[in-house]
């Protein structure tokens, strides 16, 4: 272990932690939400109100019979004034309820602290809850608690390395929601029986790091530990942080719990230790505002499914036109074609651009100068893939091993000639994946 | 909100990741350029205006026949991204300051200009544009150009000028090369170390100085603009390859030690400045670490076998061009034994599991 690099290539993409000083602001809510009935991996929910009804605070607006789900929560009061279908920021279709607020923001009287005893109904009131994986990937966080593997899972490693530039919103969760992280990861371990937990958190967060050690050292806490990791994109990925705190390999398709760990965003555990006291299911979300469009870049705390143009509107409205908007960080955010989208689960921050920092840069030859070779975190040959895509050869991307690539764009952002490599990259696991279906 | 409120439904879609780095081509380029610059300069103290008419000629010239080229077959003209301005210079330091002693004996005046732009002639239109341009000429322009014009204007290519410093108190106004010497099985009035390693020595107009390619090669790996690889396994397979003949052979001529061969040989012709800016050429070296090293090794054992074992004195612009063409033998082999952490630490384990 001593002689052993314990490090994945990384890059330094930049930090522009503008925000990371800004304490959280709460919106006010909006005069209509529009909640999405597809806000996790798996199979989107069906609505269970109808146009007309009047819905309660954390009222269950949506659920589905599928196994792969989370139930949809309402996160105003007010009467729903239609179910819609619209385009998504996927660019898929999606059924929304559209709920005009009374502004009385009135509780639903159900929602009351989950009474938990044993591992089974931990991870039914997790499903309840609504939680999904808020680093980004929004996959059900439930079925992350309930690993076919119970027993040889030892370790749960929370992440909050924040490693995409832009983004603040998980320091300072860290640094506001601090008791409600250690309480959501006391419970995870008290109920699937874990010895230990690390917290990844970047060196570029000290202050978050010594406010972690010291309340561990305050309440006698002696099986949580913080771990530092180099500021250094991607070091957030979950395949990477498991490398850096066990010295683990976890291939494409290896679960976390394969290797005897949990991974999970620190702003979900922050959600479940607060969840676990008052019962509130997941119906807000805080996320960072910023980039040089915006006026006030702030982090704020919104209601699911308000707008995005409203939540800039509460950031002080657009400085500039805006030509990008961005749900996520810059290295592996979506870029929305319309300000009309409403804010979904995952999204931790809103990055508005204006036309100069949108600006896409001309392609040119390859130099073949290996940057993307050495940026990538699992030394994986971008520019082989990119050659391979385009001649179709879906042995060689095969035999790169393209579907150990996670799509984290180190690649795309060393790249001296600016190609796309991660969107090739992406291109040529859909032509692998279809290879494969197409049973060859 | 206000029912006047701008709604933006046109905005930029595009795969992310949505920040790219501000280094691109062009600037890589001219960071090469700043490379070679202590080189240069050197070439200038000691050669004088000669040097200065060969780097400015060559330039010019690798830049005209890069834009002609593109605009004749009307293709998208690159000249500005600076490579053909580095394979020019690369190009002019490997040649001798020679501009008056060819009319010497016979030629024309303006024969070493032209020469030059023959020089660059080939290396931009024939080695680089024929094969499709910037990223895809399979071996290293200036080098080419530089061995065309040793096998066409041999004589031209074998006058080697002395240095200002030399020429103090002196007649000739040419001089062997230390290889030179060497060839001729005889070190006696062969300079000392000390001067081939500042460069008051005879020789192409970029390699004499060695100091100088050496503050070139920190700029290069500081800046990361090339990995360290390729130039430490090259001069180090120089230097093992000489130290471990002589020591068998019983030291070099005149009784020298084993261990003043080896400086003598990597102090000496081309080694330095081809390990540092010919070989590392991004698109005619390996992409893989481990390519790399078995690239920077072939590159030094080609090199000392020409030198001690073939009539030329000098080997370093062939043992470059050798594995130019290796290259994607190279690659595709380090591909086989050493791509991706996963596939490495699989067999790791694997081979672990075999032991035990």
């Amino acid at each position: 272990m001593f002689f052993k690099s314990r490090h994945l290539n990384s890059i330094n993409a930049g930090h522009h932690k503008h925000t990371a000083g800004c304490a959280t602001e709460i919106m006010p809510v909006p005069a209509t939400v529009r909640i999405s009935m597809s806000q996790n991996i798996g199979a989107p929910c069906k609505p269970l109100v109808k146009k007309g009804d009047t819905v309660l605070v954390g009222q269950k607006i949506g659920d589905t019979d599928a196994f792969l789900h989370v139930p949809i929560h309402a996160s105003v009061s007010g009467k729903v004034t239609g179910i819609e279908t619209e385009r998504n920021a996927m660019g898929g279709m999606d059924t929304m309820v559209v709920i005009e607020s009374d502004g009385q923001q009135a509780m639903d009287p159900e929602i009351k602290p989950p009474v938990i005893t044993n591992h089974k109904e931990f991870v039914a009131a997790v499903k309840e809850s609504g939680l999904v994986g808020l680093g980004g990937a929004s996959f059900p966080t439930w079925l992350k608690f309930d690993p076919k593997n119970k027993d040889g899972v030892k370790t749960l490693i929370i992440n909050g390395a924040e490693c995409e530039p832009f983004i603040t919103s998980d320091h300072r969760t860290m640094l506001e929601d601090a008791q409600n992280v250690i309480d959501g990861a006391l419970a995870v371990m008290k109920y699937l029986e874990l010895d230990d937990c690390y917290i990844g958190i970047e060196d570029n967060k000290p202050d978050a790091i010594d406010n972690f050690d010291n309340m561990f050292a305050k309440q006698g806490i002696n099986n949580m530990y913080t771990f530092p990791l180099k500021a250094s994109y991607p070091k957030g990925a979950e395949r990477v942080l498991i490398y850096e705190v066990l010295g683990k390999t976890c291939d494409a398709g290896v679960l976390p719990a394969d290797l005897g760990c949990i991974v999970s965003n620190v702003t979900s555990i922050a959600f479940l230790g607060q969840y676990l006291k008052d019962g509130i299911p997941l119906i807000s979300k805080r996320m960072t505002v910023d980039g040089d469009a915006v006026a006030e870049p702030k982090n704020i705390v919104a209601p699911i499914g308000t707008d995005i143009h409203d939540v800039v509107e509460f950031c002080g409205g657009y400085r500039k036109p805006p030509k990008k908007i961005l749900m996520g960080g810059p290295m592996m955010g979506r870029a929305v074609f319309s300000d009309r989208l409403p804010i979904v689960k995952n999204n931790n921050a809103i990055l508005v651009f204006s036309k100069e920092q949108a600006w896409i840069p001309e392609e040119t030859a390859c130099i073949n100068c290996g940057r993307c070779h050495q940026a990538c975190p699992f030394e994986l040959l971008p520019t082989g893939f990119a050659d391979a895509y385009e001649m179709g050869d879906v042995e060689r991307l095969n035999d790169l091993q393209v579907m150990q690539c996670m799509e984290c764009g180190s690649c795309s952002f060393v790249c001296p000639a600016h190609r796309p490599l991660a969107f090739m990259n992406k291109l040529g696991k859909a032509m692998v994946r279809e290879a494969s279906s197409n049973g060859k | 909100m206000a029912s006047n409120t701008k709604y933006y439904d046109n905005l930029t879609v595009s795969s992310s990741p949505h920040l790219v780095t501000s280094l691109d081509t062009t600037k890589t380029m001219l960071y090469v350029v700043a490379a070679l610059c202590p080189a240069a300069i050197m070439s200038i103290v000691y050669f004088g205006i000669p040097a200065v008419v060969i780097i400015a000629v060559c330039m010019a010239s690798c830049a005209f026949f890069e834009w002609a080229y593109e605009k004749i077959l009307n293709k998208p003209v690159t000249v500005r991204d600076g490579s053909a301005l580095v394979t020019g210079l690369i190009l002019a330091l490997n040649l001798p300051a020679n501009l008056t002693h060819l009319s010497e004996i016979g030629y024309p005046i303006f024969m070493p200009i032209l020469i030059c732009i023959i020089g660059s002639f080939v290396a931009i239109v024939i080695v680089k544009q024929l094969f499709g341009g910037m990223g895809r000429n399979f071996a290293n322009p200036a080098i080419v150009g530089r061995i065309t014009l040793f096998l066409s204007f041999t004589a031209w290519m074998s006058l080697w000028p002395l240095t200002n410093f030399q020429k103090a108190g002196v007649d000739a106004v040419t001089g062997a090369t230390p290889l030179g010497y060497l060839a001729d099985g005889s070190l006696e009035g062969a300079p000392s170390l000390l001067n081939m390693f500042t460069g008051n020595i005879g020789g192409a107009m970029g390699e004499t100085c060695a100091i100088a390619i050496l503050i070139g090669a920190i700029i290069l790996i500081a800046l990361k603009i090339i990995s360290p690889i390729i130039p430490v396994c090259f001069v180090c397979t120089v230097f093992l390859f000489a130290l471990i003949y002589y020591a068998v052979t019983g030291g070099g001529p005149e009784g020298q030690s084993a261990l003043y061969m080896a400086c003598f040989h990597v102090c000496a012709g081309g080694v330095m400045f081809g390990a540092v800016f010919c070989a590392t050429d991004y698109v005619t070296s390996p992409i893989m670490p481990m390519g790399k090293v078995m690239f920077g090794i072939g590159c030094g054992l080609v090199t000392m076998i020409i030198r001690l074992f073939c009539s030329y004195p000098e080997g370093v612009s062939f043992a470059i061009l050798f594995m130019n063409i290796a290259t994607p033998l190279l690659d595709s082999f380090a591909e086989d034994k050493f791509y991706g952490i996963s596939k490495r630490k699989k067999e790791a384990a694997a081979a672990e599991a075999k032991k035990a």
